[in-house]
Order: structure tokens, then C-alpha cells, then sequence
């Protein structure tokens, strides 16, 4: 299982838990099982989400491994100017 | 990566590719391009903040000799996209024109004035509506709602409609944190908005043939993404739609959307000519995108002995008048220079009758820091403590849990912070009247997809083309990076900017992203082009490609049993390509990520005159991690650029609208942006803490620049003037007024 830190304003998609254990060895994966374990979730990730593995951030990428003792975070999609 | 690796090219300062032919006027910028035939075209734009177009009469503009056609919104199609759809009516209002300078017609003709005047015979019947303009008037129950319906599922039911977005970042108990400190501040913080101010306004030539095929010629700084929008709103195929990128005269986050494009394609479309259209610089301020102005509520405890015990920051974005999502990106950056336990950000996007707002260098940051660091700066002086030993002993380090989620891998905000207080401008003596002010900032950087193809000559140059428009030096830093990987010398490679249509898909120049992502790709497509002449080398000594390794620019046979042979240089291989197996080349498409996080700080003195409030900055210095600097002139200019557009939206930059919801300074006369004259030299201090994530140990710098210098500025105008300002811009009617108030 991975933990999987939800960012404060979509606690409410995951009774209001601030980290979530989903199953997953990708983003991909990990994105698909946040997804269908919590429903309000989906059209966030659809949208686009960046993930943030170990401290480095993928924008939108689908197969960045992932282990279970990673430090894995939900973040919004990266905009610059 | 090799962090004491020793570099040949990279770190030096060779001749930029691009000096000579814009310091003789040769560059084609978007406005120099002509096409046989060619119309020009003009906008009519709305005179209202918000009103219903009831009818638009365009027989009179239609039946003036000269016009070719004319064009509302009655001329575009349906599209699926919302996103999309927002964009094609913010450049042509659909039913309701939403602000100031919102397009509502526009006509091709043969010239420049047959336009202007057909543009006078267009008759619009307009039903005004109530309008906004102000953020926090904006989130009240009763202010005027811009779309029905068009909140995001983060903003809280029961919210005023013009509220689109929501996000909350942050960890730990901020309650606690506030209940354990020695002090708290809370301040309430207004800043204006500013646009990027650059000098290049919107310019584009469009050509739609009878057979549907379409060329864009475009200032832009992602001509992918305009196909991409274009394509959808015009209903064609991305292949038949060729954009290419001219040379570009600044962006800074403003041109990474369309604005006019739409509007020449489809009146091209219509006339069947290619058609011209470039905007003035009144409609670049009217009905471009600015950044977001903001009201925002900061609360920091802090102990005696400077250590924060908590940060909360209420951030109220407001954005124009569609929907958007930014203010979360100064959510995330608004207490990311600091470590700490308890810590929370929340921010609300919100619509007015305002132009739709755009990325401006490091979007949504500048703001919510400026309000932070503001607060840092009242709470160290409260306790007499210095400002940057505050700032290191509550630094973000190596290990440090972002306020926004991830842990920071190596990162030098320590190490800027020390260099900053170790400088000698830190310590030097201030005049009266004058004040010193400093701040940190932050800013994420990305990666992005990236495509990059390499053609080695027969004579040993080198021709790379990349996706992305070079705004600030990537020519030169993409040909130092393959010249580096091949081991030749920068002069031999010429970079250019591909259109559409040469080469692979590339994302927007923004977000920092071009020298790492762009910069990853040319290595690996090096590395290609290097393993293939390994092979032609291999193959004319007859042994094993295994038995040969590339070496400083040549080929080397290698091992006990590879034989004795005298290296063959790129240029040896190259020259017998034809011989060996045709045309030798390399190339690489991909999307990388880990692009490092980038920190800075910036070291200010001002001047202000008690008696005009007036201020002067009097000596500048900026000190950034950069992970590498790869041609240090560049990222000098980017470090001094993000300082200057600091000062200017510190001082004296703001959108100023009037009662009836119109703009009133739309031109740089009365919209003061910094000038050389203005400004004393900006020094600047490279900090150079390798990037893991990028084989030269490479940053994104060009937007971390804009974040402190607001904060900076705003601290060392409050200790010149003795009083405390919490808005934005610190205009002399500001100061004095603060400065009276105090007497």
C-alpha cells in the first residue's frame, strides 16, 4: 500500500482524512486506485494533478514508479508564466 | 551526477546566437512579418465593464470600399472544451461583454485606416449591466455574478458566485502554533494588479488557404499551444494548421495563450487573404491578461528567539472575468522558504469585470510571499532580531516538509541567505532618509514534454531544432549543453526554433522549464548521435562497437583487444557518413521531471523624500541557487529582470479602474514600469547548488527573481519613511499619506 498525502481542500472527498493507503506501483496506479476508493476524487485527477514522489514532482506523468515506503503527494498541476 | 565534474563549456560566456541580428533590426518580430495580398485588421472593443451586446449592425463597416470582412462572434463555431470555449470568447465576447476593452467585432481591410474607419460604422446596441472590479466586492453576496454556474467543486456550497476556486495547503495544528508563540501578528495585505509589461505587443499574420490548410505567424511563447487552441476554435485538424514563432520582444508568463490569433484566422477565413493584426499597446493593457491583484490576511506567531511558530495565510485572488485557477500556486509558494510545524494557506479565486487574468513569472507567488515576508520582517524587528538570522534559523532545507506537501531534496536557501548576510551591501553604512529591506522567495520550476532533433553535418556542425521559443537565451544555452555532450566547440552548433510542423510537440515556454527540459533532451539526443558515430567508427576499424567509448569529442577504441587506432573526431566521422551509412543524427522526445526547486533573496537599500514621498532604490542585490548556471550572463539577466519588474510593481505599477468599471491608465505614460534610469545597476550573487535531478545540475531560474523583490522593496521603503504600508503599490500618494497620518 502507498500513503498518499491529500492536499487540505480535498479532504472532503476522503473523510477528511489527511493521508489515504491506496494500492499502486505507479502514478498511474496510484491515481486510477485514489480515483475509484474515492469517487470526489476522480475529476480532480481527470482534470490533471501533478504527484510529488520523494520530493521531486511529475507533472500529468503516468508511469513514474512508485514503492510502498515512498513519500508520495497529491499536488494541483504546476502553472508558470 | 557528477557534482565536481568539470565543465568546458558550460559557465562560460560566449557571444549570444541571437545579439547581432536584433541590435541591427534584423529579428522578425511578430509584427515584421508580410504576406502578398495581405489585409490588416482592427478590434472594436467594448466601452463598458459589463453589458449585454443587444444587436451588432455591421452592414455600413461591410459596405465601406476597402473592407474585406467583418467579424463577431456570430463567426465562430461551438466547441467542447470550457477551457477552450473561455478563451475564444475572451477574444470575441459572446452575448455579454465582460469588461473594459472586451473585443465585440472586428474587420479585415485593405489598409491599416480603411479598418480604423470601418470599425467606427459597426453599431452596437448595449443593454449596461452592474459590474465589479474589486476582489473583496467581488466575493460579496450581492455583487454582480459574471457566469452562472461555474464554480469549482473545491469552493464550499453556499459561496458568491464569483468565487471559482478553492484550495487549503498546509500541515500540523496552526491554533496550537499560535497559542505557543511569544507574539502574533495579523495584517491584512492589498496588492494591485500588474501586467508583464512587455514591449513586444500581440502581434500575428494568419493565411487561410480555400483548401481549409492555415499558416499562423505568431509572437508567442508556446506556438504548440496555439495550434492547439486555434485548431480547435477554427474546427481544424493540428496538421493543417502551421504556427511558427517569431522572434519575441518579452512574454514573462503573458503570452502563453491567445489573445488575436483566432481573430485573424477566422477573418482570414472569411476574406480569403492573409490577414495582419497587432495590437496597440492601449489594447494590450485593456484586453490582454495582467496578473491578479489580491487581498490577503497573514497570521504569524513567532517565540522571542525568532522561531515561527505557525503561519496561516488567507489569500483572495482576483483573476478577470472568467474562471481560472491560479491562486493556488501562491498558496503552495507562500510559506515554502520556511520550516515549519504548523502551517496552513488557503486561497479563493474569484471573477471580475476585469480582463482575464494570465500568468505573470511565478503566478500567484510574488503577492502571497510579499504578505508573508512582510509579516516575518514586523515580527524580527519586533524582537530586535536580525532579519536574515531569523530567516536561517527558520530556513527550508535539505529534509525540511514543504508547507505544501513533498520534502525538499538539496536546495541553497541557506546558502543564499549566507551569502547575503556575509555581503558587504549588507553591512555598508545607510543615509538618511534611506532604509534597507530584505526578503526570501521561491518559486517550483517544472519540466514538461520536450522535443528536440539534432542533425550532424557532413562538415561537423552541428543543426538543432527545438519546440520552444527562446525568451531568455535558450539558444544559446541549448548549443552550450550540446556542445558540452559532444565535445565541440559552442560555435560549431547553430539552434533554431522549429515550427509547428518541423519538429515534435514542446509545452509553453514557461514555468522555468526550457534550459532543463529542453536541456535534457538535447543531451539525450546527443547521446544518440554519439552512440551512432560510435558505431561508424566501430564499423570502418572493423571491431566491435563495444571496444570503442566517445571520448572529449572522438571516438577511442578501448580494452586490450580493441587494437590500435588514432581517435576519429565528430568531424572525421561525419565527413564519411555518406560512406558509412547516410546522414548521421539524433534526436529525442520525452517529458521530464525533477526539475528542483529554486530559492532566492533579495538585499535592498531606497531612498524616500519625506516631503514628496518619492523613492529612489539606491542599491540592489539579488543572490539565487540556480543549480548550475550554464551562461552566467543569462541568468544574471533574468535575476536582474525579476528585480526590476519587482520594483516596478513595489513602486509604482497598478491597474487603476474608475467608478464606472474602466480602465484609466492603459499606456505606459500613466502604467509606470521601471526604467534603466530609474534604477541603480542590479547586483547580482549566482549560488550554485546542483540540481539531482538534471545531468548538469541545472534550475529553472527565471522566475524565482519576481518574488522577493515586493517584500524587499516594501521593507526598505517602510524603514526609510518610518511608517508602515500594507498595500501595493507604495506610490508616493501612499507614502505621504502614511507619513502625514504618522505627524
Amino acid at each position: 500500500m502507498v500513503e498518499v498525502v491529500i492536499w487540505g481542500s480535498l479532504r472532503r472527498y476522503t473523510d477528511d482524512q489527511s493521508s489515504v493507503s491506496v494500492t499502486g506501483n505507479t502514478t498511474k496506479a496510484v491515481l486510477d486506485s485514489l480515483a475509484k476508493t474515492y469517487p470526489g476524487l476522480a475529476p480532480i485527477i481527470e482534470q490533471g494533478v501533478s504527484v510529488a514522489i520523494d520530493g521531486e514532482v511529475f507533472k500529468d506523468a503516468w508511469f513514474t514508479p512508485i514503492s510502498d515506503n515512498s513519500e508520495v503527494v497529491l499536488m494541483p498541476l504546476m502553472v508558470g508564466g | 551526477m557528477n557534482v565536481k565534474r568539470k565543465f568546458k563549456v558550460l559557465g562560460t560566456r560566449p557571444v549570444r546566437p541571437d545579439g547581432v541580428e536584433k541590435v541591427t533590426g534584423k529579428a522578425l518580430f511578430g509584427a515584421d512579418t508580410y504576406a502578398t495580398g495581405m489585409l490588416h485588421a482592427r478590434i472594436l472593443r467594448s466601452p463598458h465593464a459589463h453589458a449585454r451586446i443587444v444587436s451588432i449592425d455591421t452592414s455600413a463597416a461591410e459596405a465601406l470600399a476597402g473592407v474585406k470582412a467583418v467579424i463577431t462572434s456570430a463567426d465562430f463555431g461551438e466547441v467542447d472544451s470550457e477551457m477552450t470555449r473561455d478563451t475564444m470568447h475572451n477574444c470575441m465576447a459572446n452575448g455579454v461583454a465582460l469588461y473594459d476593452g472586451h473585443a465585440v467585432a472586428a474587420v479585415a481591410a485593405i489598409s491599416k485606416s480603411v479598418a480604423a474607419a470601418a470599425l467606427k460604422l459597426i453599431k452596437v446596441e448595449y443593454e449596461t449591466l452592474p459590474h465589479v472590479t474589486d476582489v473583496d466586492a467581488a466575493m460579496q453576496p450581492d455583487a454582480p455574478v459574471l457566469h452562472a454556474n461555474r464554480q469549482h467543486r473545491s469552493v464550499v456550497a453556499g459561496t458568491p458566485g464569483n468565487v471559482v476556486y478553492y484550495c487549503d495547503f498546509g500541515h500540523g495544528d496552526v491554533d496550537a502554533g499560535f497559542a505557543a508563540a511569544d507574539k502574533v501578528i495579523e495584517r491584512t495585505f492589498k496588492t494591485a494588479a500588474t501586467h508583464q509589461g512587455y514591449i513586444e505587443p500581440h502581434a500575428c499574420l494568419a493565411n487561410v488557404g480555400s483548401d481549409g490548410k492555415a499558416d499562423l505567424w505568431c509572437s508567442t511563447q508556446g506556438h504548440y499551444n496555439v495550434r492547439l487552441i486555434c485548431a480547435e476554435i477554427m474546427g481544424m485538424d493540428e496538421s493543417q494548421l502551421r504556427v511558427t514563432a517569431s522572434e519575441i520582444g518579452g512574454g514573462f508568463g503573458g503570452k502563453t495563450t491567445v489573445f488575436i490569433e483566432p481573430v485573424a484566422l477566422a477573418l482570414s477565413r472569411k476574406a480569403g487573404k492573409p490577414v495582419k493584426l497587432v495590437m496597440s499597446r492601449d489594447e494590450v493593457f485593456r484586453a490582454s491578461g495582467p496578473t491578479m491583484s489580491a487581498s490577503m490576511d497573514i497570521k504569524i506567531g513567532m517565540n522571542a528567539d525568532g522561531k515561527i511558530t505557525a503561519g496561516h495565510a488567507k489569500l483572495r485572488y482576483q483573476g478577470g472575468a472568467f474562471p481560472y485557477q491560479m491562486v493556488m500556486m501562491g498558496a503552495m509558494s507562500a510559506f515554502a522558504t520556511y520550516d515549519l510545524e504548523h502551517v496552513r494557506a488557503e486561497g479563493w479565486d474569484v471573477m471580475t469585470n476585469r480582463p482575464k487574468m494570465i500568468s505573470y513569472r511565478a503566478p500567484g507567488a510574488p503577492m502571497a510571499v510579499y504578505a508573508v515576508e512582510s509579516v516575518i520582517g514586523e515580527l524580527a524587528a519586533e524582537f530586535d532580531l536580525d532579519p536574515i538570522d531569523v530567516r536561517i534559523l527558520n530556513a527550508s532545507r535539505e529534509g525540511t516538509k514543504s508547507s505544501y506537501g513533498p520534502t525538499f531534496k538539496a536546495i541553497g536557501l541557506v546558502e543564499s541567505l549566507e551569502a547575503a548576510k556575509a555581503h558587504p551591501h549588507y553591512s555598508a553604512p545607510l543615509g538618511a532618509n534611506q532604509g534597507r529591506g530584505v526578503s526570501c522567495g521561491f518559486w517550483f520550476n517544472f519540466g514538461g514534454q520536450v522535443s528536440v532533433s539534432m542533425a550532424i553535418n557532413a562538415d561537423g556542425t552541428v543543426n538543432l531544432i527545438e519546440g520552444n521559443p527562446d525568451i531568455g537565451g535558450s539558444r544559446a544555452s541549448i548549443s552550450m549543453m550540446a556542445a558540452e555532450e559532444l565535445g565541440i566547440p559552442y560555435e560549431k552548433i547553430k539552434t533554431i526554433i522549429g515550427d509547428t510542423a518541423s519538429v515534435g510537440f514542446s509545452d509553453v515556454t514557461d514555468g522555468s522549464r526550457v534550459t532543463f527540459a529542453v536541456g535534457i533532451a538535447t543531451i539525450n539526443a546527443a547521446k544518440a548521435a554519439k552512440a551512432e558515430m560510435c558505431k561508424r567508427a566501430a564499423k570502418t576499424w572493423g571491431i566491435d562497437v563495444d571496444a570503442v567509448e566517445w571520448i572529449d569529442g572522438a571516438v577511442h577504441p578501448t580494452g586490450h583487444n580493441a587494437g590500435e587506432f588514432p581517435p576519429l573526431s565528430l568531424a572525421e566521422i561525419a565527413a564519411n557518413s555518406g560512406r558509412t551509412g547516410g546522414p548521421i543524427a539524433g534526436h529525442h522526445e520525452g517529458a521530464p521531471d525533477k526539475a528542483g526547486v529554486s530559492f532566492g533573496v533579495h538585499l535592498v537599500d531606497t531612498e524616500v523624500d519625506p516631503e514628496t514621498g518619492f523613492t529612489t532604490v539606491k542599491r540592489y542585490t539579488v543572490f539565487q541557487d540556480v543549480g548550475k548556471a550554464i551562461h552566467p550572463s543569462y541568468v544574471e539577466g533574468q535575476m536582474q529582470g525579476g528585480a526590476v519588474q519587482g520594483i516596478g510593481w513595489a513602486l509604482n505599477e497598478e491597474y487603476i479602474y474608475g467608478e464606472d468599471g474602466r480602465l484609466q491608465n492603459a499606456g505606459f505614460l500613466d502604467y509606470r514600469i521601471p526604467v534603466a534610469s530609474d534604477l541603480p545597476m542590479i547586483d547580482t550573487v549566482i549560488i550554485e547548488v546542483p540540481n539531482p535531478g538534471h545531468p548538469f545540475g541545472v534550475r529553472g531560474c527565471g522566475e524565482t527573481a519576481i518574488v522577493p523583490p515586493l517584500a524587499a522593496v516594501g521593507a526598505a521603503v517602510c524603514a526609510a519613511a518610518g511608517v508602515r504600508l500594507f498595500e501595493l503599490p507604495m506610490s508616493p500618494p501612499k507614502i505621504m499619506a502614511a507619513i502625514d497620518a504618522k505627524k
